[in-house]
């Protein structure tokens, strides 16, 4: 089963999280772990995603969460999570 | 399960220290391209090229989206043209013929560059090596991706000398067509000692015989990540440099893996191996030079560099051979002059001059690479040079290059730009005593011993 990393980074405003669960939720992408916190006064956080239920394709919805990053003024990052476990498990 | 940290720590690396995976490279045999004429072989390769590699790119590009990785080549290698068109092409300007159809296919699958127009001529040069090498001038002047390269010696057989004088002319000459454009033709050159089959970098980029009929070679980078991570360990010992280098490495080269078996899935072609190169690009922060400044010269050339060197060449190995299943090509620090721009502030502070840079050759991978040198050089002091570094490679039982660019018309304190990831280079002082009487031997140097190891 594929999980997805999505990272969200910007300056901290309300709603942020809010937004990018909206639209997960409206898509059927169930997140099964949030974490976050604050690097050099940046508002990081990290979701990790199951896509399985979603109907559209990996880019069509990476494309429109970082259309939705730059509407809220954050950047955010769609990346299948084996690239951080193979830089960082052996 | 992944933490954050680890995310941000990966994310940083590639929006900020310019990680990313310098190229993934398909190896073509062309093997099976040969026949009864010239039109039929030009004919059977271009089929073969784009069949082969005609979802080369996309997969590429699919990666890059799927894991926020960039890619920033995509490449192609092919069997030396001169066994493949050996049989049909009766002179130079056949073999420009093949060089055009390459060139094309290569835009039409939507590579970077294609490499193998190449011989191997280690001990002797058939007549159709011949042929190629004397074309290379006109088929590097008149084609935009084609890559060029000469294996003129190895460990085993010594080194062709006849074929080390032919390419100082060469190289000449084909500064002079392409003077126009600061005689970049040369910079889509390069003459080897112990060549690798599976090298993925250009422009010495070719697919040996002794590969299968296609195979995936990565390159991975990452200058810009080893300098930020030494910046953390400033003033420590040598046994902490090491470790993070070794540890910086391992991390990049597990990114060139994952993208390599990715690749070889998503395309049905073998993994064959990761070359594990710190390739530096002429962007700020992605540099050899500054890396090794950061480890405590002033500038690259300062006395200690050949040790530095040494140093940050094994550890990039012994870090990154952990991280992959298959280890190849030419692996090392890459010390380009143009494409580093730490490079070329110290070649104009005086800091570096070609002899340095040839002896720090004996201790990272490659060779004399992209550096530029009076327009006015005669050809025998260019196959001095290429003489020089060729017996580096072959006593020390490791691959040699020299990438030389004679700037037409210009000379030192003048510089050539190339752009792109070639960047630009100063010109360099060159040594002005002769050495003709040496090079118009001929002949051949025979391979060397090994035992009696001083």
């Amino acid at each position: 089963m594929k999980k997805t990393i999505i990272t969200v980074v910007g300056k901290d405003s309300v709603g942020i999280i809010a937004k990018v669960c909206t639209y997960l939720a409206d898509n059927q992408i169930n997140i099964l772990d949030i974490s976050q916190t604050i690097v050099q006064g940046y508002f990081n956080m990290m979701m990790i995603v199951e896509e399985n239920n979603c109907t559209k394709e990996f880019k069509v919805y990476a494309g429109e969460l970082e259309k939705l990053g730059e509407e809220i003024g954050v950047s955010i990052r769609v990346q299948h999570e084996e690239i951080f476990n193979q830089m960082h498990r052996i | 399960m992944i933490n954050i940290n680890e995310v941000i720590e990966t994310n940083k690396m590639i929006l900020e220290e310019n990680l990313d995976v310098r190229t993934i490279t398909l190896g073509i045999s062309l093997l099976d391209c040969t026949g009864g004429t010239l039109e039929e072989v030009c004919d059977k390769i271009y089929k073969k090229i784009t069949t082969t590699a005609k979802d080369l790119v996309k997969t590429g590009q699919d990666i890059e989206r799927e894991y926020g990785i960039p890619i920033v080549n995509k490449r192609i290698s092919i069997t030396p043209i001169s066994l493949v068109g050996g049989s049909v092409c009766k002179s130079s300007d056949d073999f420009v013929k093949i060089a055009k159809v390459l060139d094309k296919a290569a835009k039409e699958v939507g590579v970077n560059f294609i490499g193998g127009y190449s011989a191997l001529v280690s001990k002797g040069m058939t007549q159709a090596d011949e042929y190629l090498i004397r074309s290379i001038p006109k088929a590097l002047a008149e084609t935009e991706m084609v890559c060029s390269s000469v294996n003129v010696g190895s460990t085993k057989t010594g080194i062709n000398m006849d074929a080390v004088k032919l390419i100082g002319e060469i190289i000449l000459e084909t500064a002079e067509l392409t003077k126009e454009n600061d005689s970049l033709g040369c910079a889509k050159f390069v003459v080897f000692c112990n060549a690798p089959d599976d090298n993925p970098f250009m422009a010495g980029a070719f697919h040996g015989v002794t590969e299968a009929d296609a195979i995936i070679n990565v390159g991975v980078s990452g200058p810009g990540v080893v300098k930020r991570a030494l910046e953390q360990v400033r003033g420590a010992n040598f046994e902490v440099l090491c470790e993070t280098i070794k540890k910086t490495a391992f991390k990049v080269t597990r990114v060139g893996q994952l993208v390599a078996q990715e690749a070889s899935k998503r395309l049905g072609i073998p993994f064959g191996i990761i070359d594990l190169s710190l390739a530096p690009t002429p962007a700020v922060g992605d540099s050899v030079g500054e890396i090794l400044e950061e480890i405590g010269l002033e500038y690259a050339g300062a006395p200690g560099t050949t040790a530095a060197l040494a140093l940050l060449n094994d550890q990039v190995k012994k870090g990154g051979v952990m991280a992959s299943s298959y280890v190849g090509g030419l692996s090392g620090a890459f010390i380009p002059v143009s494409e580093d721009q730490r490079m070329i502030d110290a070649v104009e502070a005086n800091a570096l001059s070609l002899e340095k840079l040839e002896a720090m050759t004996c201790v990272c991978s490659v060779g004399l690479d992209m550096i530029a040198i009076p327009g006015d050089t005669k050809a025998t002091t260019i196959s001095g040079i290429i003489a020089d570094e060729m017996a580096i490679g072959m006593v020390n039982q490791k691959t040699t290059a020299v990438r030389v660019i004679p700037a037409k018309g210009k000379s030192v304190g003048d510089s050539v730009e190339f752009g792109g990831l070639l960047g630009y280079a100063p010109v360099m002082k060159v040594n002005p005593y002769s050495c003709d009487a040496f090079i118009n031997r001929g002949g051949r140097i025979p391979a060397p011993i090994h035992s009696f190891k001083n």
